[in-house]
């Protein structure tokens, strides 16, 4: 017990102290998942909005497709993105400029896209399929295109969509699996907070360990209080 | 009403389009003279938990304007990485998995580093009666007829090959509900050992550097030859891969055995632990001290 408060203490003070090898740990952590979560918005929320939507044929099996993919180890897609780029595998002996190099940030987002995007998805599509059927009816017979009612549709599905959102940061900040594998856990230029605390863990220092785990839930909090104070603006 | 409702979205996805830039712009080194080399280090996790690769490493950054990742993984998959033309060097203490890497071409230089010693670190209630025995190989048969617990590395990682070697010299295929395979790193199984009352085999440095911070198990076994743990340093055949910065690979295995480098080596860990971590063992470091 007494070690978890001592891990929390230290925590607290390398976070108020600006300790910068904290900081820039965490400025990653943000960076990477943040820009992962962009991309998987911009893939994601369409695909969820189409998938919860439109009718069309072979839609069931994308849709188990998907919610296999919200349950995808973050280690195997580790080792599949790794496969994928090293430089013997299969795009990183091409030599392309757009194939990002293992052991890189690029890298890294491009693992937790893979991971996120389901997520976004999923949740879209479940948010999407509980608007109100007769909205999209009413919008076509005033003259809507498909995209215009489909927008309308997203519009009043936005609640699940946030949810959507910070679901999709909420799995992908907190893994450890693919980050590790891909990324290689390099001081100063891949490490991110859950490598930092499997490092630390690895080390026997778990008063740093837990510390880091702290700042962890801490940022996990904020959003999800952020995403809150979003929803109850709404009601 | 709709693009009011719209607003919180759409906040939320300019943050994530500012946070990005904004770190990249935190991030970015001021005024740099020269972009450094990039060197891709794939070693095992001892180097980097012991604290060893933090002693060592920057003196040789400032010096060639070099930038060292280190990729800290078990020797298994640090071998796997240097075949697959992922890193440019390699120090990994896995001495007959090493030798097959050299003799299947994967590797164009191989130089002796150091050593440091592995232990039987066992619960001081000693169920399987091992303390002080001078053989490992005697301690393993005694722990397996005791069927004491005895948690294994099981990851393929150096300490983990070393282990079997012991049990095959002892004549015993390790298994039963008294022998767990962890696959995780040094450090786990001795929290792990630690937890359960078990033995394992232990790198010194990694033993000692829990130790201080609390850890019960002891050294119940040490000093048998077949305890020796040989660190190599590898150049990654730059066959591979464009990529491969097969000079600066050199440069750090010239640097890493140079008799200087070597001395560095051979105070690691005497202020912290009161004994030295790991023995020089070069060839520059053998002639100058016959």
């Amino acid at each position: 017990m007494q070690q978890i408060w001592q891990g929390i203490l230290q925590g607290l003070r390398l976070l108020f102290t600006g300790d910068p090898a904290l900081w820039r740990i965490i400025l990653l952590s943000a960076k990477v998942s943040g820009a992962a979560l962009l991309i998987s918005a911009v893939m994601g929320i369409p695909l969820g909005a189409i998938l919860g939507l439109v009718k069309f044929p072979g839609k069931r099996l994308i849709q188990a497709a998907i919610y296999t993919g919200m349950g995808l180890p973050p280690v195997v897609v580790g080792l599949a993105v790794y496969l994928l780029l090293s430089r013997n595998g299969i795009l990183g002996p091409l030599n392309l400029p757009w194939v990002p190099e293992l052991f890189t940030v690029p890298a890294m987002v491009l693992a937790q896209v893979i991971l996120a995007t389901p997520l976004v998805a999923g949740y879209t599509m479940t948010a999407v399929a509980e608007v109100d059927p007769a909205l999209r009816l009413q919008m076509q017979s005033l003259g809507a295109s498909h995209a215009q009612s489909l927008l309308a549709v997203l519009r009043e599905a936005h609640l699940g969509v946030i949810v959507a959102l910070v679901g999709g940061l909420g799995g992908i900040i907190s893994e450890v699996g693919a980050v590790m594998m891909v990324g290689g856990n390099v001081e100063g230029s891949t490490r991110v907070l859950t490598t930092a605390i499997m490092l630390e863990t690895r080390r026997g220092n778990f008063d740093l360990a837990i510390g880091l785990g702290f700042v962890l839930l801490l940022l996990a909090f904020l959003i999800n209080v952020g995403a809150a104070h979003l929803l109850g603006k709404e009601h | 009403m709709h693009t009011k409702s719209l607003l919180p979205l759409l906040m939320i996805i300019v943050l994530l389009c500012i946070l990005p830039a904004a770190c990249t712009a935190v991030a970015a080194p001021v005024g740099e003279a020269s972009e450094p080399a990039r060197l891709i280090l794939a070693t095992t996790t001892s180097t980097q938990d012991s604290g060893l690769l933090e002693y060592l490493l920057p003196d040789f950054e400032k010096a060639y304007n070099a930038k060292i990742e280190v990729i800290a993984v078990g020797s298994g998959q640090a071998l796997q990485t240097g075949k697959d033309g992922n890193a440019d060097v390699l120090l990994v203490h896995s001495p007959a998995a090493e030798k097959t890497f050299m003799e299947e071409g994967h590797g164009v230089r191989r130089e002796d580093v150091m050593y440091n010693d592995f232990v039987i670190a066992g619960p001081e209630s000693d169920p399987a009666k091992i303390n002080g025995l001078t053989s490992a190989v005697e301690a393993f048969k005694a722990i397996a007829s005791a069927q004491a617990l005895f948690v294994s590395r099981g990851d393929d990682s150096g300490t983990h090959v070393k282990e079997k070697s012991i049990w095959k010299a002892a004549g015993i295929e390790p298994s039963g509900g008294w022998y767990f395979q962890a696959g995780d790193s040094m450090g786990a199984v001795l929290a792990m050992s630690d937890e359960k009352s078990a033995y394992t085999l232990s790198d010194r440095a990694t033993y000692l550097a829990l130790a201080k911070k609390g850890l019960a198990l002891k050294v119940m076994v040490e000093g048998d030859p077949v305890l020796f743990n040989p660190y190599g340093v590898i150049a990654v055949n730059p066959a591979k891969s464009a990529k491969i910065n097969n000079g600066l690979a050199n440069r750090f295995i010239d640097w890493i055995i140079s008799v200087p480098v070597q001395e560095k080596i051979a105070h690691f860990g005497n202020e912290k632990f009161g004994q030295s971590l790991f023995v020089p063992d070069s060839g520059p470091w053998k002639a100058a001290n016959p």
